[in-house]
């Protein structure tokens, strides 16, 4: 019996828990309002008035779509990478029980739970130390290290759920090692494997601290952003560049979660 | 399967299960059906050799630079063994730094866990179904939208002309503002320059990491527990202090180790929105960026680690790594 259950909440908390969601969403829908204002100089509330002309101010800034770019890039690669080796981790450590398994999941988990500001100044040290110069190359390789763990993640999840039996019906049936990942073990796991390289895409496109320190003078889009909020320039150009930030990230969030709804797994928890 | 074959088995049992494959791929196939373990090195290889040498090897390089020290004089680096660079983190400028970032994120911490706990309470034990998975959604998309955007968002209420002003004007109460601006340490010329916007902007911030392992620890305190609480005669208080709160602490401690780290290292928030009173984050990126000294922005990025390090332990302790 969960009868329980069907009580319903006391006024207190009902108040409580919506003043805590109000909190967390209505920032984000101010942004939305504030890429339409004509206010150009200041933060004014309420904007004096509507305007949709710094979408196609933005649209014409060419620093904008460099920017944009190179973001794109870099997350497409990292999320490359991560998607190979978060899925060879995971396949390796839910299949099999061997010496120091913990070990592995502790390392692929640490350069999410120390603070990006010492993967960040890690990695920028020993750049220093081995002479590798700033490059599109740095910028992907810490990206990739901290978008493994989604990655891992979601796949150790789908792994935990699918039968091992069915690996073994298909090689009793005949089939050789790359034919059982490629018609079993990878149908099985493709949609928790989307679901960690979309979540992987938007932590690496939206990633700042660690960037900060391992781009040279190439700007992702974080990086754009951080520069217009220290040394504001045209600030209605930053509302509509945040605005599109929020709408770019929340798709691929989304379609994760619709991935790997029905599952036990939480597909962004951690990040 | 012909007599001769079956008679073939027993003379070579091995191959008999199955002929041996042809071709480069059949044989690796064999080899990894064969040699489980080999398959096993082979896929562990790439991640350990990333994570291994790229992640922990700079890791390692950090550290090893904080025994470095700096010249004074002429700014180099000099490569030699040396405790200094940690004695002048005891300095009152240095100390203060930590001092000042670790208080933040304790204040941070209790102020996550108060505005969590009636979110994660009402989506673990009266939501739903439909309402379930939407409370579920509502933590993930603040937690996953773009965390510069968060931080301008509260640029924007803030600031002097900003909406938080207008609403207080509207409501009257504009004098409360002022005063509570007039305060030393908590106060400055508008909210946004504050260290109150700081702690405003870190708890929006980081919130949603407390809410989700808060959550999934309430999830597993039975309800009839609760009934039974207050069957017991115990007001709703007692029944939080003595059933709930004990039963939620692991999760509590598992949402306070994110909050905490994350305060501990960030020097994105305090730069856009907060005084110029440093925090660690910042300390290690001016350090190593304007002031050149590498040895002391590692030795200042080391804090964080060795706090975390017995936060850690003591977390581990307490149980709450079962609730992440």
């Amino acid at each position: 019996m969960r009868s329980d259950r069907s009580q319903s909440a006391p006024l207190g908390l009902k108040i409580a828990a919506t003043c805590g969601l109000l909190f967390l969403h209505l920032p984000i829908l101010l942004i939305f309002i504030y890429a339409f204002t004509t206010e150009e100089k200041s933060y004014q509330w309420p904007p004096p008035g509507l305007t949709t002309q710094w979408l196609a101010v933005t649209w014409n800034r060419p620093d904008v779509w460099e920017a944009l770019s190179l973001s794109v890039r870099v997350a497409a690669i990292s999320t490359l990478v991560a998607l190979i080796l978060g899925t060879l981790c995971a396949a390796a450590v839910s299949r099999s029980r061997f010496f120091g398994r913990e070990t592995v999941s502790l390392l692929v988990i640490l350069p999410i739970a120390l603070p990006g500001i010492i993967t960040g100044i890690a990695l920028r040290s020993a750049f220093a130390l081995t002479e590798i110069p700033f490059s599109f190359w740095t910028i992907v390789l810490g990206h990739a290290t901290f978008c493994v763990v989604v990655v891992y993640n979601n796949a150790v999840a789908r792994f935990r759920r699918t039968s091992g039996s069915l690996i073994e019906a298909s090689y009793d049936l005949g089939a050789d090692g790359f034919q059982t990942f490629r018609h079993v073990v990878l149908p099985n796991i493709a949609t928790a494997l989307l679901a960690g390289g979309m979540l992987a895409f938007a932590l690496s496109f939206d990633e700042v601290i660690v960037t900060t320190f391992t781009a040279g003078q190439q700007q992702t889009l974080p990086i754009w952003m951080l520069e217009e909020l220290i040394r504001p320039r045209q600030r209605p150009v930053t509302n509509v560049v945040a605005m599109v930030v929020v709408l770019v990230t929340l798709l691929p969030i989304l379609l994760a979660y619709y991935l790997t709804r029905d599952g036990d797994q939480v597909a962004g928890a951690g990040k | 399967m012909s007599i001769a074959s079956v008679t073939a088995t027993r003379d070579a049992p091995v191959s008999a299960i199955l002929p041996a494959r042809g071709g480069m791929l059949g044989a690796l196939s064999d080899l990894f059906w064969r040699r489980p373990r080999f398959l096993l090195v082979l896929m562990l290889m790439p991640p350990l050799l990333w994570l291994g040498v790229v992640y922990i090897g700079s890791l390692l390089a950090l550290l090893l630079q904080s025994f470095f020290s700096i010249d004074e004089f002429s700014g180099l680096i000099n490569r030699q063994f040396t405790l200094k660079t940690y004695a002048d983190l005891l300095q009152p400028a240095n100390f203060d730094i930590i001092v000042r970032t670790v208080t933040m994120a304790a204040l941070v911490t209790l102020a996550s866990i108060a505005v969590a706990f009636p979110i994660a309470y009402y989506a673990a034990r009266y939501a739903q179904g439909r309402w379930k998975a939407l409370f579920y959604l509502a933590v993930m998309l603040p937690l996953w939208s773009s965390y510069l955007v968060k931080v301008y968002a509260w640029k924007l209420i803030l600031a002097k002309e900003g909406i938080l002003t207008w609403l207080l004007a509207k409501l009257h109460l504009l004098w409360l503002l002022d005063g509570w601006l007039a305060l030393p340490y908590v106060g400055g010329n508008s909210l946004s320059v504050s260290a109150t916007g700081t702690f405003i902007a870190f708890v929006y911030v980081w919130l949603p990491f407390m809410i989700l392992p808060m959550q999934a620890a309430l999830e597993r305190v039975p309800g009839n527990l609760v009934e039974a609480s207050s069957d017991l005669g115990a007001s709703p208080g007692q029944t939080f202090r003595n059933v709930l709160f004990p039963l939620a602490l692991p999760g509590i401690v598992a949402g306070s180790i994110f909050t905490f780290s994350l305060t501990l290292g960030d020097y994105i928030v305090p730069q856009i929105i907060g005084t110029s009173r440093l925090f660690i984050g910042q300390a290690v990126y001016s350090q190593q960026g304007t002031a050149g000294n590498i040895p002391l922005a590692a030795a200042f990025a080391v804090v964080p680690i060795v706090i975390m390090g017995f936060y850690l332990w003591g977390a581990k302790r307490m149980g709450a790594f079962d609730a992440l």
